[in-house]
């Protein structure tokens, strides 16, 4: 029993490890005033780019790859929502389409329509000694690959940015009030450009977790919808990073649980508990499971020059 | 002389119907254009989607209008909300509710009142669509929610719902699929056309596209939703219109469009209820109503045109064995090219009331509901 509930910690944080890499870097984009639903484009790409890059046998230019795909995507989105100042929603949509197609397309054409069986080499478990012996949580929390790792680096390093430099404040007074953010001589279309471009290659870290630490290759659309529940987590996070990774953990475990479910025989229909973390997630925004704000500005385009 | 409102009606029309030509053109040169960069001939690899989709009648009718009923009934319920500056992005799982409902329905009663025949069905669907958004609507209402993390969320809610339903309470008697079983053809729409697939749901979708048209344009409640579209501050206080109801119905409204959608795709194409009963019809209705300028008559045309690239898409895997996820980029670049270029104006106008950046509206609107 022990062992079935370490088994099931252990894989509620290899799951909620792509989640909350995405919803970090949702946290800083939308503390800056945009909401990047095109987050799922960006993660299908930094899949893609991690086949791509492990390709050539290196594992850590896999992951360099997935993230610069991931930013890329970032940097199209950017591109029409802070220069050509396009609608956020709108255009979040269509670089989704663009990325889920794209990779679809390339992937065919590169690796024809059988997919090839593809070997590439994956991201290990990285066991930290002393810590990894910890009972119950020790092997789930510090036996994990690179990319976990990456996300106890990315939350200190994102909470010091936001809330305790210069540059941290720029960006949230873009979020809550960018005609007062312009008035004070912030450029705030370089800094929501800046934001897209650093969510969509923590997105494409996120895929790169996918292909290198957990399916080992590439499936078309395998991103299967975490950009929006990278959305729903900064939601329930309440725009902050430490809440981020824990509301991740919490999606992460709705979903490992479907397996430990289904491994321990019990008929306990698992897409409700799926359906939970999105139904608490709506209860947050509702006030009635704890009051979250958005950031003001939050979907609104930038009013230019004042 | 001609009366001023003439000459722009006229306008409207040419501009839009250039749209329309210029997205056709455009379609096809992408599709040439992605063929050739991915080392296909474009000549016969295009003969295939022109096959499936324009080709012959029968392809016009099985393939490409019956993708268009579910892409201009989600397109409208689109329409409707943008107009009144609702930010509907979740017509995907309202679609997925009313099909829920309406195989729900048609499972249990199919065919036992044929006095009214679908009709109890097709409202099911359409109050399962509406209850989705309304709880979205709801939130924003009471809560100032925004609607565009809501919708994205209740997608998800009607997905695993769906999820269940088909491996619980509606699942198949032997227990096996993860679908329900397949309905009685008491509960189905008929053939419009003898020998095609096309079935009668086209007909509800024109219908639905007229009333919309005419609703939007021509009534006290039309003028309502676009003034709180284009201004709800304005519309709050020299229009004295009641900004937070005439929004929760529009939420309604729309959502009981897409999930007529879903209803009419159950009882007209999938006779049964699975998870991946829609290939993002809610999504790709979001180019529909964007190329179609967000007017309602226009989304007949541009329903068609996407639900051509959809079944030719299809056929194109099929024939030539070249990814239809080229459809995909297609509509990407399409939307890109409404909220940026030459459709920008016309559609800008219409999201946000006018050309210039749009205010806190979103702040005001929360205020004032």
């Amino acid at each position: 029993m022990s062992d079935t509930l370490a088994l099931f910690i252990e894989a509620s944080v290899r799951t909620a490890t792509p989640l909350a890499l995405a919803a970090l870097g949702e946290v800083l984009v939308e503390r800056s005033g945009v909401i990047n639903i095109g987050l799922e484009g960006a993660i299908v790409a930094g899949a893609f780019g991690a086949l791509v890059g492990a390709g050539t046998g290196s594992v850590t230019l896999g992951l360099a790859a997935a993230a610069m795909a991931g930013a890329v995507i970032g940097a199209i989105a950017g591109g029409f929502i802070a220069w050509l100042r396009a609608d956020q929603i709108v255009t979040g949509t269509a670089i989704t389409l663009l990325g889920l197609g794209l990779t679809g397309l390339l992937y065919r054409t590169i690796y024809g329509s059988a997919g090839a069986g593809l070997t590439i080499p994956t991201l290990v478990p990285l066991r930290i000694p002393g810590l990894s012996s910890v009972p119950w949580i020790g092997s789930a929390l510090f036996d994990q690959p690179l990319s976990t790792y990456l996300v106890y680096l990315l939350v200190p390093l994102l909470w010091a940015g936001l809330f305790r430099t210069h540059g941290g404040l720029a960006i949230r007074a873009c979020g809550e009030n960018p005609t007062a953010a312009i008035a004070a001589g912030i450029d705030v279309r370089r800094i929501r450009f800046a934001c897209l471009i650093a969510s969509g290659l923590c997105g494409g870290l996120a895929g790169g977790t996918l292909v290198l630490a957990q399916s080992g290759t590439f499936i078309e659309g395998m991103s299967a919808g975490r950009g929006f529940i990278a959305i729903a987590i900064v939601v329930l996070g309440r725009w902050h990073p430490v809440g981020a990774v824990l509301a991740a953990l919490l999606f992460g475990a709705a979903m490992a649980l479907q397996y430990l479910l289904q491994a321990m025989g019990w008929s306990i229909p698992y897409q409700l508990v799926l359906a939970t973390p999105y139904v608490l997630t709506l209860l947050a925004l509702a006030g009635l499971a704890g009051r979250v704000t958005a950031p003001a500005a939050l979907g609104r385009m930038d009013p230019g020059e004042v | 002389m001609r009366p001023a409102f003439l000459i722009t009606r006229h306008r409207r029309l040419v501009a839009g119907l250039a749209t329309l030509a210029t997205a056709t053109v455009a379609v096809v040169g992408l599709l040439a254009l992605l063929l050739v960069a991915t080392g296909h001939d474009p000549g016969p690899a295009l003969r295939g989607p022109w096959m499936g989709s324009f080709g012959s009648a029968y392809a016009f009718a099985s393939a490409t209008l019956v993708r268009a009923t579910p892409l201009i009934l989600a397109g409208l319920a689109i329409v409707l909300a943008f107009r009144a500056g609702v930010w509907n992005i979740g017509a995907e799982g309202q679609l997925l509710a009313g099909a829920a409902a309406a195989a729900a329905i048609g499972l249990g009663w199919g065919g036992k009142f044929a006095a009214i025949g679908l009709v109890p069905g097709l409202l099911a669907g359409a109050l399962g669509g509406a209850f989705l958004a309304g709880v979205a609507g709801i939130l924003r209402a009471r809560f100032a929610v925004l609607e565009i993390i809501s919708t994205i969320m209740l997608n998800f809610v009607a997905l695993h719902g769906v999820g269940y339903l088909i491996r619980g309470p509606l699942q198949e008697p032997t227990g096996v699929y993860p679908q329900s079983a397949t309905l009685p053809v008491g509960s189905r729409l008929p053939t419009l056309i003898p020998g095609t697939r096309l079935h009668w749901g086209i007909v509800l979708a024109v219908l639905a596209a007229i009333a919309i048209w005419i609703v939007v344009r021509h009534t006290a409640v039309g003028f309502r939703i676009r003034a709180v579209g284009a201004n709800p501050t304005a519309a709050h206080s020299a229009g004295s219109i009641d900004v937070g109801r005439t929004t929760l119905r529009v939420f309604i409204a729309s959502g009981a469009l897409a999930g007529l959608a879903g209803a009419v795709e159950v009882y007209g194409v999938t006779y049964a209820l699975y998870e991946s009963l829609s290939p993002g019809y809610g999504y790709t209705a979001i180019a529909v109503a964007l190329l179609a300028r967000l007017n309602p008559l226009a989304v007949l045309l541009t329903g068609t045109l996407l639900g051509a690239l959809q079944a030719g898409g299809a056929a194109m895997q099929r024939d030539a064995s070249v990814p239809s996820v080229l459809v995909s980029i297609v509509e990407a670049v399409l939307i890109l090219a409404m909220v940026t270029g030459a459709g920008r104006s016309l559609v800008e106008r219409r999201l946000h009331g006018k050309t210039v950046a749009p205010t806190d509206d979103r702040v005001t609107r929360a205020a004032v509901a």
